[in-house]
């Protein structure tokens, strides 16, 4: 019996080291994918923002002088004051945004109110144009020459902090929506019943058990409106007139001036809130997964005229704000010349001024390709990292979710510092169609990284140890099982990538070249040059084809999930197990 | 088990440890499996059962030692090299092949041809009783269903090893019973040699030819069904396996005689001298505590008084305590007939003995 007893020290005589097992062709293969994801991330992530960093350190004609492009930023009043100007919006917007957002959504789940399936998507529609064709829209009914402007002769002064936040407002609300909604869906009934039964009022209800179950949706919410506002270009670009914010700085002090070192200087400031944000996001959310159990009984929302009525008007009110933007952009895109000559007219749509369609089939073409490849990058990427567990998982995995806190400005001015440097190999990518695939792939990789992530946890973690003992390489499996398992996540994450990539302009802004123009980036273009007809008309192209995708995208779905549900029903079972 | 001495082991472990950073899983343990032999690892959570199964399938990776299948060593093939059909818990069923092409997933990389695969689908549905759901998908089968295509898919390429880790536990109780003997059956047909991990003991009792009771990373046991249960060789397995009476006592001069609180004697199955005074714990299963007309003379006799009675279907639980030592419990399962004759009730004064043949002692405390 004294054998039981074992002490210490022997313990301390096992080696940290494993034995090794004799590698085959499949951890080739394996290893291959690893060192591929790992050389891709370093060279499009990594590479790009030590770059950036990098030059916010030296003067323009390359010598080093610490922080001195800091201290200038801060000291020069004009530059510096777009931080405060830049929190201002943001701060602003996130308030009105969630605001709206929250009782929309609370219509929407919480109440009977008539024509609720409409309502949702009426106020999705801000996701299928750039952020400045909200601005355009606003300038059109409110601006010098606005239609409300003639009518009336009130001119209220659109341009400036008013016009971004009204803009923004309108760009960040489905977003901010679809968060508010997931939150107030993800609710416990009971709590309710037990409220009831305590004789709690209405209000003592909805301070009590709505507000605190939504409390991390509200925070998350706020966190991605106020990051999509201080990194947006476009809005502030087309309606801030001579307020100055940080994304339209960056362009000012690139595009404008040359002065590359005072934009890396701008940029890297610009990372903070952004990183920030993100930080803060994510512990947020690890802490939301608790608040819903699986005995949780949903809520259903009982007929109450009066809260039904009145918050029908309500999200009828924004539901025909929405309509009405892009009613006017399309109206303005279809007359002669709004809002003196309304006779309607096809001619706004030969985009003579940009060259035809040239920039729309570019942008189709860098969207579909977007997709094709950053589906493929993030799937396979999610993969290595979450099945084969290795000592690169770690690092991976946090240059994966890095992306999503780099404004896509800051991407674009890293990309030229990376791509237009004399003598780099990269150099040959600088002014193709490629380097846009690339940097909207980066630009939005997180998400559909973390998507893609999600949707392997859910997976049998035992999948590939079964095709090992049965001799099946893992990539056989993977093409056989993880695939058609994930087919749903990766038709989603495709779709997000076309989407982002059709509306994207800051980070495309700086790499488009003559030939490699953009549809987001010719409105920007044809607006500044007073071409303001042409813009509308080629938004209303990008929203078009937009829509039709996501149309596509909703059929192809509803097949891919018929095909499934048979399989379905397992990933339940083993969920309630 | 014949024929170990003339063909190497089906698996033979030889001084296997693994630790996890600072946490030691497994502590040298060495093993061997005679070729068609049913082998449980029996254990509490955390012992090391499962992560000596998957060093065995390569899928863990061990510090030290030499895993041996065969007779040939394989610690450093990958898991696809091993040859074994493996069963998990959560049965890791592709949810988007047919139970047919399920089974049919090891078969379709070996060069075997359409006609010879769609044979052995047949020959395999038909043994675990799956024929009529061919084509189906694995979530339109019952848990137990699911279990049977995992083993049909782990036994397709016809494996010289099974492994099962916890193949049962996600079962309910009844269709646990049944697929108990109905795995038993099939590897006793097949012959193939086979270890099952499980933390349930009567499940290691009726299925296994041998259990290797595991704890803290070390093999407390290894040994027959019988064996176990009737001469566990710890506490730790006498408390695991089956329900244990554990008396305090000290050895007394007599070699074989140990003294309880109280001052009685009693005489058990030790036979190693002990010097006198060494504290030793005495161990007796309930079922074995003899009580009525028979427990009237004879040594090792002790009154007890009945504390609880708890009816328990077909037997009945007696809690007892000896006369002024509240500290000392006893249990005893009584048939609940024999309770009947017997006509106690809680309160009664119950007289039993301790057949010495039964009393087993352990040095240290339990």
């Amino acid at each position: 019996m004294s054998r039981l007893d074992i002490s210490g020290d022997a313990a301390l005589a096992i080696p940290a080291r494993t034995v090794r097992h004799r590698l085959g062709r499949e951890d080739l293969v394996r290893h291959a994918l690893i060192a591929l994801f790992a050389v891709v991330l370093y060279l499009f992530v990594l590479y790009p923002m030590l770059q950036l960093t990098w030059r916010s350190l030296l003067d323009n004609d390359g010598r080093f002088v610490g922080v001195a492009n800091y201290a200038r930023y801060f000291r020069t009043p004009a530059i510096a004051a777009s931080i405060t100007n830049s929190l201002y919006v943001s701060a602003v917007s996130m308030v009105i945004t969630v605001a709206l957002a929250l009782v929309y959504a609370y219509g929407l789940t919480r109440t009977l109110m008539p024509g609720r399936g409409l309502f949702r998507i009426v106020a999705m529609l801000p996701l299928f144009a750039p952020s400045l064709v909200q601005a355009l829209a606003f300038i059109y009914v409110f601006g010098n020459n606005g239609i409300f402007t003639r009518l009336t002769g009130i001119n209220v002064g659109i341009y400036g902090a008013k016009g971004i936040i009204t803009a923004e407002v309108f760009y960040c609300f489905p977003h901010a929506l679809l968060i508010l909604v997931a939150a107030l869906s993800a609710t416990d009934a009971r709590l309710y019943d037990a409220a009831r039964t305590l004789g709690a009022s209405p209000l003592k209800t909805f301070v009590t058990v709505t507000l605190p179950g939504i409390k991390f949706g509200l925070a998350s919410a706020c966190f991605v409106v106020f990051t999509l506002v201080i990194t947006d270009f476009g809005a502030p670009k087309a309606i801030g007139g001579k307020f100055s914010v940080m994304a339209t700085e960056i362009y000012n002090q690139v595009s404008g001036q040359q002065n590359f070192t005072m934009g890396a200087t701008v940029s890297v400031v610009l990372l903070i809130p952004a990183v920030l944000a993100f930080l803060v996001d994510r512990v947020t959310q690890r802490r939301q997964y608790a608040l819903v159990t699986s005995s949780s009984k949903p809520l259903v929302p009982g007929r109450r005229p009066l809260a039904d009525w009145g918050l029908f008007g309500y999200c009828a009110l924004i539901a025909g704000s929405i309509i009405g933007i892009y009613l006017a952009i399309a109206v303005y895109s279809l007359v002669i010349r709004w809002p003196y000559n309304f006779t309607p007219t096809l001619k706004h749509y030969r985009f003579d001024t940009v060259g035809g369609y040239t920039p729309l089939l570019n942008s189709l073409y860098v969207a579909s390709l977007s997709a094709v490849v950053g589906t493929v990058l993030t799937f396979v990427g999610a993969y290595v990292v979450e099945k084969c567990r290795t000592l690169a998982s770690g690092p991976l995995y946090l240059l994966s979710i890095l992306p999503v806190s780099i404004p896509g400005m800051v991407l674009g001015l890293a990309y030229i510092f990376t791509f237009n440097a004399p003598g780099s190999v990269l150099n040959p990518l600088y002014g193709t169609l490629a380097i846009l695939v690339i940097s909207n792939v980066i630009h939005y990789f997180t998400v559909a990284f973390l998507t893609a992530t999600t949707a392997l946890k859910q997976m049998d973690g035992e999948f590939e140890n079964v095709s090992a003992s049965l001799g099946v390489p893992f990539y056989r499996t993977f093409w056989r099982v993880t695939v058609p398992i994930g087919l749903p996540a990766i038709i989603g994450i495709s779709m997000y990538f076309f989407l982002n990539a059709m509306v994207t302009l800051s980070a495309v802004v700086f790499l488009v070249a003559p030939g490699t123009e953009l549809a987001a980036v010719a409105v920007l273009l044809m607006d500044d040059a007073g071409d303001t007809a042409q813009a509308a008309a080629m938004s209303v192209m990008i929203i078009s084809f937009g829509l039709a995708v996501r149309l596509v995208y909703w059929a192809v779905m509803r097949r891919v999930n018929r095909r499934t549900q048979a399989w379905l029903r397992s990933a339940e079972a083993a969920e309630t197990r | 088990m014949t024929g170990v001495e003339s063909r190497p082991p089906a698996v033979a472990l030889e001084g296997i440890a693994k630790r996890f950073g600072e946490f030691v899983a497994l502590r040298k343990v060495s093993l061997s499996v005679a070729p068609g032999e049913f082998v449980c690892f029996l254990g509490p959570s955390g012992c090391g059962k499962t992560t000596l199964l998957r060093i065995i399938a390569g899928l863990e990776r061990q510090n030290t030692g030499v895993v041996r299948m065969a007779g040939r060593d394989v610690s450093g093939l990958p898991p696809k090299l091993r040859n074994y059909g493996i069963v998990f818990q959560s049965y890791a069923l592709f949810p988007n092949l047919s139970v047919a092409r399920n089974i049919a997933y090891g078969l379709e990389t070996r060069q075997a041809s359409r006609g010879e695969i769609n044979r052995r689908i047949d020959e395999l549905l038909e043994l675990v009783g799956l024929a009529r759901h061919k084509h189906k998908y694995p979530a339109q089968l019952s848990g137990g269903e699911q279990q049977r295509v995992a083993l049909a898919r782990a036994l397709a390429p016809a494996p010289a090893l099974l492994l099962l880790d916890e193949p049962l536990s996600a079962l309910d109780a009844r269709v646990r019973q049944s697929l108990r003997h109905e795995i038993r059956a099939l590897q006793r047909r097949l012959g193939v040699t086979t270890i099952m991990v499980t933390h349930d003991q009567e499940e290691a009792l009726a299925m296994a030819d041998r259990i290797v009771v595991m704890n803290h990373g070390m093999v407390e046991q290894v040994g027959s069904p019988v064996d176990v249960y009737m001469r566990p060789r710890s506490p730790f397995v006498a408390r695991f396996v089956g329900q244990m009476n554990f008396i305090p006592a000290t050895a007394c001069e007599r070699a074989g005689w140990a003294r309880i609180s109280g001052g009685a004697e009693l005489r058990h199955l030790g036979r190693d001298a002990v010097a006198d005074g060494t504290a030793l714990t005495l161990a007796i299963r309930p079922e074995e505590i003899v009580i009525g007309p028979r427990a009237l003379d004879g040594e090792n006799r002790l009154a007890t008084r009945i504390e609880t009675v708890q009816f328990l279907g077909s037997f009945t639980r007696l809690g007892l305590v000896l006369p002024g030592e509240p500290e000392t419990r006893i249990e005893c399962d009584v048939a609940a007939t024999a309770f009947a004759e017997l006509g106690a009730a809680e309160g009664a004064e119950l007289p039993l003995l301790l057949r010495a043949e039964a009393l087993r002692v352990f040095v240290s405390g339990p």
